[in-house]
């Protein structure tokens, strides 16, 4: 029996293939890893903004006693301190959890229950370190 | 190397895969990582003994020798470190490929003339040591 040929169909409108998607992160629930993760991002950005204060201040000591009063009494002020928080902080989150990664990049830690075990293990060094460097750098 | 491999001897030897950049980008981050954790854990208990101090007294610290070469490290590894993870964030997130390569040079650009300042301004107070 012949095969009926098919009625000529409408051409198409171009439109991109339904494929899935990538992930969309906002209607997923946050976990601890993929907050860390994002965290790690986030702090690496905000030191490499901090990095300026740390120039400005090997500069002002390079030009004189004048200019480097300016960012001692800046870095002393409540915004300076605020931002030393933040930058010791976000060092501390950063270099945890990239160590963190630096075992992961040599093949260990992979286990779902070592992921979670090494974050927490971040998050309760983050806080140990910086409330220790300032009840050491405040005594 | 197996018969079936559909790359060239030459293209595995280069080893620079499809991105034609290799591993030297992955693997230098992981390098200045490893050689962050001393020195930035070395810098902050410094800063920390220095609360309080004098123009004099940082000068003075930054003019000795020890303090110097590390701070010339530090500098050094931080920078190098910052664009690299700074480019890899551009990336990811800024698809326009304008905008993207623009703001990738300009990471570039002010990783390398802050490190100058700073390593400029290290060396100027260390000739003060004499």
């Amino acid at each position: 029996m012949p095969i009926a040929p098919e009625a000529p169909s409408a051409p198409k409108p171009i439109l991109a293939p339904a494929r899935p998607l990538s992930p969309h992160l906002q209607v997923y629930r946050p976990q601890l890893t993929s907050v860390l993760s994002i965290t790690h991002r986030a702090t690496g950005v905000a030191l490499a903004v901090g990095t300026l204060l740390l120039v400005w201040w090997l500069i002002a000591a390079a030009t004189g006693p004048e200019a480097f009063a300016v960012v001692q009494s800046f870095m002393g002020s409540w915004l300076g301190l605020l931002l030393l928080l933040g930058w010791t902080a976000s060092l501390f989150f950063h270099l945890s959890n990239g160590i963190r990664h630096l075992f992961w990049d040599a093949g260990l830690g992979f286990e779902l229950k070592t992921t979670y075990r090494s974050g927490w293990a971040v998050v309760v060094a983050t806080v140990v370190l910086t409330v220790l460097a300032w009840l050491w750098g405040l005594a | 190397m197996s018969q079936w491999s559909l790359q060239s001897d030459l293209k595995r030897v280069r080893g620079l895969g499809s991105a034609k950049a290799g591993v030297g980008h992955w693997w230098a981050q992981r390098v200045t990582a490893l050689a962050l954790i001393p020195l930035t854990l070395w810098f902050v208990a410094s800063v920390i003994g220095l609360v309080g101090a004098s123009h004099a007294a940082v000068v003075d610290w930054i003019a000795s020798p020890i303090p110097a070469v590390l701070l010339v490290l530090l500098i050094a590894a931080t920078f190098h470190h910052a664009q690299l993870g700074l480019q890899v964030v551009i990336e990811d997130y800024v698809h326009r490929e304008g905008a993207k390569v623009a703001l990738i040079l300009f990471v570039k650009g002010a990783a390398i003339v802050l490190a100058l300042a700073a390593l400029f301004a290290v060396l100027r107070i260390y000739s003060w040591g004499g």
